[in-house]
């Protein structure tokens, strides 16, 4: 398989996913907003701050207003990582890899992009935009549908799961990483009911709600969603799960001794470190390591399989 | 009943299915009777379907839009073929046999000893002022010294009947697989015609192009490493490199999917590491090839990779340099050419063609300009050239200059009436102007595809066929009436 058409697969995965990913981020947000009594400014910043963005939306906007977010991360063409960038990113790595993906699969995640850029707006307000973030949502999971039932399980396919699974890896840690860091700490009673309820929107940002409850009957405690989302190798968005498949994946692949190392190091610490009972500060510094791990999975497979000479 | 034979208009023209009114040409009356058996809902039925298979077949060409940038359309297709009797058709494959034979013979002269031009035949003057011949080429055979392995040719009919070849394109022809696909799509639309006639296939074209590239491996291995190499999906043509390289199970490669090591060898870069390639069917053109030889801004090409082809560890297809014999002043010494190498009389009529850079000729052309059509020697697509019928006369004022700047690069034609078929325009059927464009495999032994692209002017009256300017195609039957 050509380097260019693997790194291709691989990106077309990622930015799938991406824009899924970020659809439910902003779905979840406006419902927790709603919830949420006045006296607690939570607002949309850390929505900037989840994806890293915080630099590149104050270039352009004063203030983190919740239009002024919305419109950055969902129909802003310029911002790679809002959905309609991250939508035309796919279908440009689609596009010119339209002989290796099913047919079935390019009209989709072509259809899926004119939706976005046409219906973009619908975003904005609040009324119609559960309707535009669901639809980008399902059509995502349809395409991957579409992918597992149609395409043949090669090494392309799995260079899609990989990138898939990386970006959903590193999904997670964001999202944990700056939810914790904005949820006060638990002092004041009054407060520890929207707590919960924020702990609840982490879960759901991450459609991690329902399994949770199934697993861990309790009431939401922040060290068992931790160990949850960390932890849980059955659930597909665990970082423990994403890891695990993205090593199976690669298991698949030429050469990819060099890769697993980084995924076995990685797999490790984050088995030895029981996050559940990490204080928030610690947690930070753990989810920059885990962060910093990702990074050197995907390097090691960036020069193993497409930028090598 | 809507297609009425009998107010079907075919006027001084040569329609390609209809004699005259009402009457069906003998190979055509099987066909028209059915047509004019569908009512009107069929019609719109039968073209839907079409559309829809093209559709769903994801059949499309890029255009460049001043607005919009560049843009897939779908391929505007007409769902009345076009058809030829196989009789005819056997003479017209002999001669396009014929004229490359001789062009390739022509092209492997001009870069080793140039006996055509110490022989008079053809001016040295005009090679030197040739700008698509490759100096670096010089002094240079490829395998079977056989330089232009796919040519696409223009054949037109003239309202007397007669087929005359209007252009030879030896560069990087395209246009084959909307021939390929336009059969898969009749055959949805008008599965019974398929039993009621003998129409042959055209399918093998594939496998042809695949045994004719293998061949040219320069490593003597089962497997021969096949790549198609693309300009990328900008390119208009991208469907169709695509396209085929899927049918031949090759890999579709981009300029920076190739390197040319130390070695001279072509490899591309694949998750397992380098991988030799032996033979690149290339859709690039010449000047983009090989930064290190030609354009130094070229970042379509592989740097070296003239290198490895003149060191012989790599085929290339066409072969650089191949150009330099499909200029459009070139056309019209082909008959000479014809006759000075293989001795034989042109079996395919040439347009007879005003070379500019004769005086006596050009004086003809500057006077007549108004009635013919003239051509820049190296543009193609329809780009650049005037038909004085159709032109103003400040039109013809800007070409008189034009020519009188450069002549060497330009020639011009009487026009040409070119013939019809009928063609759907609503649930009507309208007369329409057509070419067709027939592709020839050159290797061990010489392949004519069966028929070849039809290219229709949609437009009434036009006789602009091109895709890039509101063309459209039919599928060709050549048909065998023998026991019919």
């Amino acid at each position: 398989m050509l380097s260019r058409v693997a790194n291709n697969l691989c990106w077309m995965g990622r930015y799938l996913e991406r824009a899924e990913n970020t659809a439910r981020l902003i779905n979840v947000n406006s419902n927790l907003l709603l919830d949420l009594p006045k006296s607690i400014v939570l607002g949309w910043e850390p929505i900037v701050d989840i994806l890293s963005f915080r630099e590149l939306y104050y270039a352009k906007h004063k203030e983190a207003t919740e239009r002024g977010v919305i419109t950055f991360m969902v129909a802003d063409k310029n911002n790679a990582g809002s959905i309609v960038g991250s939508l035309s990113a796919a279908r440009e790595n689609a596009r010119t890899i339209r002989e290796i993906i099913p047919r079935e699969a390019w009209e989709q995640i072509n259809e899926l992009y004119l939706f976005a850029i046409d219906n973009c707006q619908k975003a904005v307000a609040r009324r119609s935009r559960y309707e535009f973030l669901s639809k980008i949502i399902e059509s995502n999971q349809m395409i991957t549908g579409i992918l597992a039932g149609t395409m043949t399980h090669d090494e392309g396919y799995e260079f899609l799961r990989v990138g898939r699974n990386i970006e959903r890896a590193d999904m997670t840690t964001r999202i944990i990483d700056v939810r914790s860091a904005s949820l006060l700490q638990e002092t004041e009673t009054e407060q520890s009911a929207f707590e919960n309820l924020q702990w609840m929107s982490v879960l759901k940002s991450l459609t991690a709600y329902q399994m949770y409850r199934r697993e861990m009957r309790l009431r939401i405690r922040r060290p068992d969603v931790l160990k949850f989302l960390l932890l849980e190798d059955r659930f597909p968005r665990s970082l423990l799960h994403t890891v695990q498949q993205a090593e199976q994946c690669v298991r698949t692949l030429p050469n990819h001794e060099g890769i697993v190392v980084h995924i076995k190091a990685l797999e490790s610490k984050l088995l030895a470190a029981n996050p559940q009972t990490l204080i928030q500060e610690k947690l930070h510094e753990f989810i920059d390591e885990m962060q910093l791990g990702l990074i050197s999975i995907f390097d090691a497979i960036n020069a193993t399989y497409f930028y090598h000479e | 009943m809507t297609i009425r034979w009998g107010s079907y208009k075919v006027g001084h023209l040569h329609d390609e299915l209809v004699r005259v009114a009402g009457k069906p040409r003998d190979y055509a009356q099987v066909l028209c009777d059915y047509l004019r058996n569908l009512s009107d809902a069929e019609l719109v039925e039968y073209k839907a379907a079409a559309e829809s298979a093209i559709h769903v077949m994801g059949i499309t060409f890029r255009v460049y839009h001043d607005k919009e940038g560049s843009i897939d359309r779908a391929w505007p297709f007409d769902i009345i073929p076009r058809l030829i009797d196989k009789k005819e058709w056997q003479t017209i494959e002999v001669g396009l046999k014929q004229r490359v034979k001789a062009l390739n013979l022509f092209i492997d002269d001009l870069y080793n000893e140039q006996k055509i031009v110490k022989d008079g035949v053809f001016p040295a003057d005009l090679l030197k002022k040739s700008e698509n011949f490759l100096h670096e080429c010089k002094g240079f055979s490829p395998p079977l010294g056989i330089w232009a392995h796919i040519c696409g040719s223009d054949l037109v009919r003239d309202n007397k009947g007669t087929v005359y070849v209007l252009e030879d394109n030896l560069r990087v022809p395209s246009g084959v697989s909307y021939m390929l696909e336009n059969r898969q799509v009749m055959k949805r639309v008008f599965p019974e015609m398929f039993e009621q006639y003998n129409i042959m296939p055209v399918d093998n074209y594939p496998s042809d192009l695949y045994d004719m590239l293998a061949a040219m491996s320069p490593r003597d291995i089962a497997e021969p490493e096949i790549v198609v190499l693309t300009p990328g999906i900008y390119n208009s043509a991208y469907f169709e490199h695509a396209y085929l390289a899927q049918q031949m199970g090759a890999e579709l490669v981009v300029g920076s999917d190739l390197v040319v090591g130390d070695d001279d060898c072509v490899y591309m870069r694949t998750i397992n590491g380098l991988s030799r390639v032996d033979v690149v069917y290339r859709r690039i053109d010449d000047w983009f090839l090989d930064p290190e030889v030609f354009n130094p801004e070229s970042t379509l090409g592989v740097p070296g990779i003239m290198r490895a082809w003149k060191a012989g560890n790599v085929a290339l297809a066409n072969a650089p340099g191949s150009g330099v014999a499909d200029d459009k002043v070139v056309y019209a010494f082909v008959p000479d050419i014809i006759k000075y190498y293989l001795g034989e009389e042109a079996i395919l009529a040439n347009v007879p063609t005003y070379k500019c850079v004769n005086p006596d000729e050009r004086a003809y052309v500057l006077e007549n300009i108004a009635s013919m059509v003239v051509k820049p020697a190296n543009e193609s697509g329809g780009y650049g050239m005037l038909i004085g019928p159709h032109s103003s006369a400040k039109e013809h004022e800007k070409f008189r200059k034009l020519i009188i700047k450069d002549p060497r690069n330009y020639v011009a034609q009487p026009m040409l009436i070119l013939s019809t078929a009928p063609t759907m325009v609503d649930t009507k059927v309208e007369p329409r102007h057509l070419d067709l464009r027939p592709f020839i495999l050159s290797g061990k032994d010489i392949k004519v595809t069966t028929g070849g692209l039809t290219r229709v002017a949609m437009v009434k009256g036009s006789t602009v066929v091109n895709s890039s300017q509101g063309g459209g195609s039919k599928d060709t039957w050549i048909v065998d009436m023998e026991g019919m």
